[in-house]
């Protein structure tokens, strides 16, 4: 027989290792798909990938700094870009995520597959475009730093850190994913809700504006109960030095002696902030939550898609 | 954790004991319950307002209760009954994407369900993406795909349109690329849900044949369908399936007699009852007509019109079913 693995579908259905083996190219393919058709048919493709944010960038900066005047972080297009990429990446991987079950519903209802990969490819896909997309952080970057001196950020080796808020970024968003999948499922309202929510939460969350400067009564109680707050904040912190956050004073990283220790210090800080920790705590919570729902309810999907 | 109703084969063991009187599906005391929401809840709004008032009210219908067979390997099931006997979902069962309410489902080797094919499809992608995307649904590795593909796709015979997105395939040929990779893969189970119809007249035989090929290499087949004359043609045992409830099985012969003798009476049952409904029906618009004659009123033509639509509609059931 030319089958190359002879896994029956009794096995498949309890999610075992084997099965996870076994339909791993089916995420790869779902993944390979949702990065393949976001940008086909327009000329410039995966470009767009990079394009976009930092047109969003140059719009944003431009008006805000309008409305906001003089910013007490002194590169205001980077501090921009690093909240809206890292915002964006949870919102879009998030809302798709959402959407993917009821969205793939004529093959759930005819082929057994693993539910969860239309999910969680989502999420991937989200990712690597997010990735492809810090390209244009160093791009901006490096064109302040060889052209504005005045402006310039001096980028250490605690930039690796960085990696750390990504993935609890990824983490919550995975949760938060499998979370809005099972109820979109049951109640199309969701999408609608969630939609606006985002809204919400991106206005919650210090990406056009700095904390420190604002006079924060009860909103700080809702900016900190935020998990981005902590998570946009940390990852500042290991880039640029400006965190934007309260109690984390923005100070920027110049070149000079002890540098790099002051680098380090800011994003170990940063990271081990009450803001920071909640954070984690969330995104931790959110991803139990998620799988616990999911699997509870797999099975009935196909009653209600 | 979960209720794994489902019994797990031991892959080993059974690489040690290939008998030819070995067990290749083994359905046991399956029902399936469905909750059938009466007014289609789906909106938040909705289902606070019904929780609130306590209105949340769910009918219980059992669209499988306690069906219980073994097909041995190689053996062929023809699975029949009326529309709403429960056939898909007893199909749907056995490939896995319904999970039974009671009971538990065995499947031991691959399982291609040729059900609705190109369900796994997607529009914007050409061709050849959706082979390997196809075959992943399916459970393969691209590896394997890329050594069938050249094998898919000269039998599906669009070599010249591969390159082109799926939307702009025409229906039947998205149904040949379907029926060409999940016959590539030579599944031990194959599920059929009246598919044999795939294409224009030149395929049909070609996937006919194909099918027929895999029967004599020893795949045990599911095949549903309401042809009498497929299912004696291709199956060598049945079962009869009525609300949920299997009321009859055995040899192919026999239980196809069993079967025509039902739809028979069934039929017969209905055409008596739509015969009785025609004449109300015209003793109705008699009455009216009478009525207005006598009054000398039109307050009544929208009744007529009515009643007359629902005579035709009447008339028009009876004839499909004289064909029949």
């Amino acid at each position: 027989m030319a089958n190359t693995d002879k896994v029956s579908f009794t096995e498949k259905s309890k999610g075992s290792i084997k099965g996870l083996k076994k339909y791993r190219n089916l995420l790869n393919e779902l993944v390979r798909k949702n990065i393949k058709l976001q940008y086909r048919g327009s000329v410039l493709g995966l470009f767009w990938t990079c394009l976009q944010p930092l047109l969003t960038m140059i719009v944003l900066s431009f008006v805000f700094s309008m409305i906001f005047g003089k910013k007490n972080v002194a590169n205001y297009p980077v501090y921009l870009l690093t909240g809206r990429l890292l915002f964006d990446f949870y919102s879009g991987s998030t809302k798709k995520a959402m959407r993917s079950i009821r969205g793939n519903a004529s093959i759930i209802k005819k082929v057994y597959v693993p539910k969860y990969a239309y999910v969680f490819s989502n999420i991937v896909s989200t990712f690597i475009t997010f990735a492809i997309s810090l390209i244009d952080l160093i791009v901006v970057i490096a064109f302040y730093n060889i052209f504005i001196p005045s402006k310039a950020i001096y980028i250490t080796p605690c930039v690796i850190m960085a990696i750390i808020p990504i993935f609890v970024l990824a983490v919550l968003a995975t949760g938060v994913g499998f979370i809005l999948a099972t109820l979109q499922v049951f109640f199309r309202d969701v999408e609608y809700l969630y939609d606006v929510f985002c809204l919400l939460l991106f206005y919650m969350t210090p990406i056009v504006y700095t904390v420190d400067k604002l006079q924060l009564g009860a909103a700080a109680v809702v900016l900190k109960a935020n998990p981005l707050y902590g998570i946009i904040g940390a990852f500042r912190a290991c880039v640029t030095g400006q965190t934007g956050l309260k109690g984390q004073k923005g100070f920027e990283i110049a070149y000079g002696p002890g540098h790099l220790t002051h680098a380090f210090h800011l994003a170990v800080n940063t990271m081990t902030s009450g803001a920071f920790l909640y954070a984690v705590g969330f995104a931790v919570i959110m991803l139990v939550i998620g799988i616990i729902v999911f699997r509870k309810n797999q099975d009935k999907f196909i009653l209600h898609i | 954790m979960e209720n794994n109703n489902i019994v797990p084969v031991n892959n080993e063991a059974e690489d040690q004991f290939i008998i030819k009187d070995e067990i290749a599906v083994k359905v046991d005391n399956v029902s399936i319950l469905f909750n059938l929401n009466k007014e289609g809840v789906d909106s938040f709004k909705e289902y606070m307002i019904k929780l609130l008032k306590r209105q949340l009210h769910y009918d219980e219908f059992w669209a499988l209760t306690d069906v219980s067979f073994e097909l041995k390997k190689g053996e062929r099931l023809g699975i029949m009954g009326l529309n709403g006997a429960g056939k898909s979902t007893l199909l749907k069962t056995i490939a896995g994407v319904l999970k039974p309410s009671k009971g538990s489902v065995t499947v031991k080797g691959v399982i291609a369900p040729l059900l609705e094919l190109g369900a796994g499809f997607d529009g914007q992608y050409t061709g050849k993406e959706n082979i390997f995307l196809y075959g992943s649904v399916m459970g393969y590795s691209r590896e394997f795909i890329a050594s069938k593909y050249d094998e898919i796709v000269a039998f599906s015979e669009l070599k010249k349109f591969i390159d082109v997105p799926l939307k702009n395939y025409s229906s039947g040929m998205k149904a040949r690329l379907g029926f060409a990779i999940a016959t590539a893969v030579e599944p031990e189970v194959l599920i059929l849900d009246e598919v044999l119809s795939v294409g224009d007249a030149k395929f049909r035989a070609k996937s006919e044949k194909k099918v027929r090929s895999m029967f004599d290499k020893g795949v045990t087949v599911l095949f549903v369908s309401h042809s009498v004359q497929q299912v004696k043609s291709i199956c060598n045992k049945a079962i009869l399936l009525e609300h949920g409830k299997i009321i009859a099985s055995g040899e192919v012969e026999e239980i196809c007699a069993i079967y025509e003798e039902r739809t028979d009476k069934k039929l017969e049952t209905q055409m008596n009852d739509l015969i009785k409904e025609i004449d109300k029906s015209q003793k109705k618009i008699k009455k009216i007509k009478e009525k207005q004659a006598e009054t000398g009123e039109e307050i009544s033509a929208e009744v007529i019109t009515k009643t007359e639509q629902k005579l035709e509609q009447l008339h028009g059931s009876v004839k499909e079913m004289e064909k029949e």
